[in-house]
C-alpha cells in the first residue's frame, strides 16, 4: 500500500512522519539534529530514498546532511557556500550599499531527474548548485550579478532566496524568489535570469511597480501547466498565466490577501491553497481562527476551510516553505505552524487534523508519496 | 599534545569525544589548533571559522587558563600550559539567543 512522508524542519530540529495511504495513523521520528534550525528538508524525486537537509546555526553556521536510506541516517556533506568572484553590494537596510555575506540555505530543491544535483537558495540571496550529491557546491552567478542586484534588500528576515521552482516540460527554466527584491525566471538553465514582477503593485516600495523590490513570499506551480503561476506576495495573491511575463491579482474574497504560503493541489492545477494571515505586525491569523483557503477557480473564488482547525485563540502564523501537497488519489494537503502543529487533511482540504501537536516552530513541510 | 574542548553540538556533529587530543606539526598557535581540529574533523570546517574569510564566527569563543583567547590572532602562540597539554584550549558556545 502507498504512503507518504512528511519532512518538517523546525527552529530545533528536524522530524520525519509517516503514515499508510489512509493517513490516519503517524509514526513520529526525530529529531533529528537536536538544537539546530532545520530551514527545509527535501527528497528527490528521482530517488525518493534521497533526502537533503539544511541545517543551520547562529552558532556554528551551516551545515548540509544527507540521506540515502529514506531519513534512517544521516551523513554531513558540503557545506562550503562562497560567492561567486567579485561580491558586490546590495542595499541594506539603511539604505547603504552592503556586501553579499553568506548566512544560511533556506530551500534546497532536487533536481527531478539527477538524485546528485539539487539547487540551494541561500541567505543573502543567490543560488547555489551540487551536481556531486551534495559535496561541492557551486554558486549560479548570473543570478546575483544581475543589473538590478545592487538595488536588493533585505526584507525582515533577512534577504533570502527561497522559493526554487524547476519547470517540467523545459530544463532549462527555472523560476525563484526573492525577499525582497521579487521573482526571477531563468529559461537558459541559470546563465542569466530575468526579473517578472511586472503587474505586482507594492506599495511600501517608493516606485510600487519597480522592476525589482517586492516582498514575494511564495510562488507554487502545478506540474502539468508550468506557465500558470501563483504568488502569495507580501500583500496580494498573485496569479500569472504566461510564466510570469505579467500578474494579475487574484485575492478575491479572501479576509486579508496577506501570508506566506501557497500551494497547488496534486490533481486539479487550478484549485489552490493559501492560509491568510494578519499584518502588517500581528502575524497571526485573522479573529484567531486558523482557516485554510481554498480556490478551485485558480483564484478570487475562496473558500474557508475550517473543519478541524482551530476556530477561536490561535495565534500561530504558517511560514513560507511550510506548506505542501501529497500525490494520493484523494490529494492530501500539510501545513506546519510556528506553535508546533503540522495539520493534515486527507481530503483536499475538507477537513483537517493534527498529526503533530507541539513541534519546535515549524519552518518547513515537505511531503514525499511513497509507493 | 594539545586537549581540545569541543561544546555539545560540535561533538554529535563531529562524532568527535568530549576532549579531542591533536598533535601539532609547527608552531602551537591558536590558528594551528584549529587548523588541525579542522584536518581532524573537515565537517568542523565553516563551523568555527568562516570559509572564505577565516575570521571566527561571532557566536564562537576560545578559551585557555581562564583567559579569552578570542579576540588574539591566529598566530598567537598559545599558553604553555596548553601546549604542555596540562590545560584545555576551550571551544565555547556563546551564551546567546534561546
Amino acid at each position: 500500500m502507498s504512503g507518504v512522508r512528511v519532512l518538517a524542519g523546525t527552529r530545533k530540529g528536524a522530524f520525519i512522519l509517516t503514515s499508510d495511504g489512509k493517513r490516519e495513523k503517524w509514526e513520529i521520528c526525530g529529531p533529528y539534529f537536536a538544537g539546530w534550525e532545520m530551514y527545509h528538508i527535501k527528497g528527490s524525486p528521482a530517488d525518493p530514498n534521497r533526502i537533503y537537509a539544511s541545517q543551520t546555526s547562529g552558532w556554528y553556521g551551516q551545515q548540509m546532511q544527507r540521506s540515502d536510506d529514506g531519513g534512517k541516517t544521516w551523513e554531513p556533506v558540503g557545506n562550503k557556500f562562497v560567492y561567486d568572484g567579485v561580491t558586490g553590494t546590495h542595499q541594506f537596510y539603511d539604505g547603504k550599499p552592503h556586501p553579499w555575506e553568506f548566512k544560511r540555505t533556506w530551500h534546497l530543491e532536487p533536481s527531478l531527474t539527477d538524485p546528485d544535483t539539487v539547487y540551494a537558495g541561500v541567505e543573502d540571496a543567490a543560488i547555489f548548485r551540487t551536481t556531486d550529491g551534495g559535496k561541492t557546491w557551486a554558486e549560479m552567478p548570473g543570478l546575483r550579478n544581475h543589473s538590478t542586484g545592487n538595488r536588493w534588500q533585505p526584507g525582515a528576515g533577512g534577504m533570502c532566496l527561497h522559493t526554487i521552482l524547476l519547470d517540467p516540460a523545459n530544463p532549462k527554466r527555472m523560476f525563484i524568489a526573492i525577499s525582497a527584491a521579487g521573482a526571477f525566471r531563468t529559461d537558459d538553465g541559470g546563465e542569466s535570469w530575468k526579473p517578472i514582477n511586472k503587474g505586482l503593485y507594492s506599495q511600501y516600495i517608493p516606485e510600487p511597480t519597480a522592476e525589482v523590490g517586492h516582498c514575494v513570499h511564495r510562488i507554487a506551480m502545478h506540474p502539468s501547466k508550468p506557465y500558470v503561476l501563483f504568488m502569495q506576495k507580501h500583500w496580494d495573491v498573485m496569479r500569472s498565466d504566461d510564466a510570469g511575463e505579467s500578474w494579475h491579482e487574484v485575492s478575491g474574497n479572501l479576509p486579508t490577501d496577506f501570508g506566506f504560503v501557497i500551494d497547488v493541489h496534486a490533481h486539479e492545477p487550478q484549485t489552490i491553497y493559501v492560509v491568510p494571515i494578519k499584518s502588517d505586525g500581528e502575524h497571526f491569523p485573522p479573529e484567531g481562527k486558523l482557516r485554510v483557503y481554498r480556490s478551485r477557480t485558480g483564484g478570487n473564488e475562496w473558500e474557508a476551510m475550517t473543519k478541524g482547525l482551530p476556530q477561536s485563540d490561535c495565534y500561530v502564523n504558517v511560514l513560507r516553505d511550510a506548506m505542501a501537497v501529497d500525490s494520493l488519489d484523494e490529494c492530501g494537503i500539510y501545513f506546519g505552524t510556528t506553535g508546533g502543529q503540522i495539520y493534515a487533511s486527507a481530503d483536499a482540504g475538507d477537513s483537517w487534523a493534527p498529526i503533530v501537536r507541539d513541534l519546535p516552530a515549524v519552518l518547513s513541510v515537505e511531503v514525499q508519496t511513497l509507493p | 599534545m594539545i586537549r581540545v574542548l569541543l561544546p555539545a553540538h560540535l561533538r554529535i556533529l563531529a562524532k568527535a569525544d568530549k576532549e579531542v587530543e591533536l598533535e601539532l606539526g609547527g608552531p602551537p598557535t591558536i590558528g594551528a589548533v584549529l587548523d588541525a581540529l579542522e584536518a581532524r574533523y573537515p565537517v568542523l570546517c565553516g563551523a568555527l571559522r568562516d570559509h572564505a574569510t577565516h575570521q571566527r564566527r561571532p557566536f564562537v569563543r576560545f578559551f585557555a587558563c581562564e583567559e579569552d583567547l578570542s579576540h588574539e590572532p591566529a598566530d598567537t602562540l598559545l599558553p604553555e600550559a596548553v601546549v604542555t597539554g596540562k590545560e584545555p584550549f576551550l571551544v565555547v558556545g556563546a551564551i546567546a539567543g534561546g
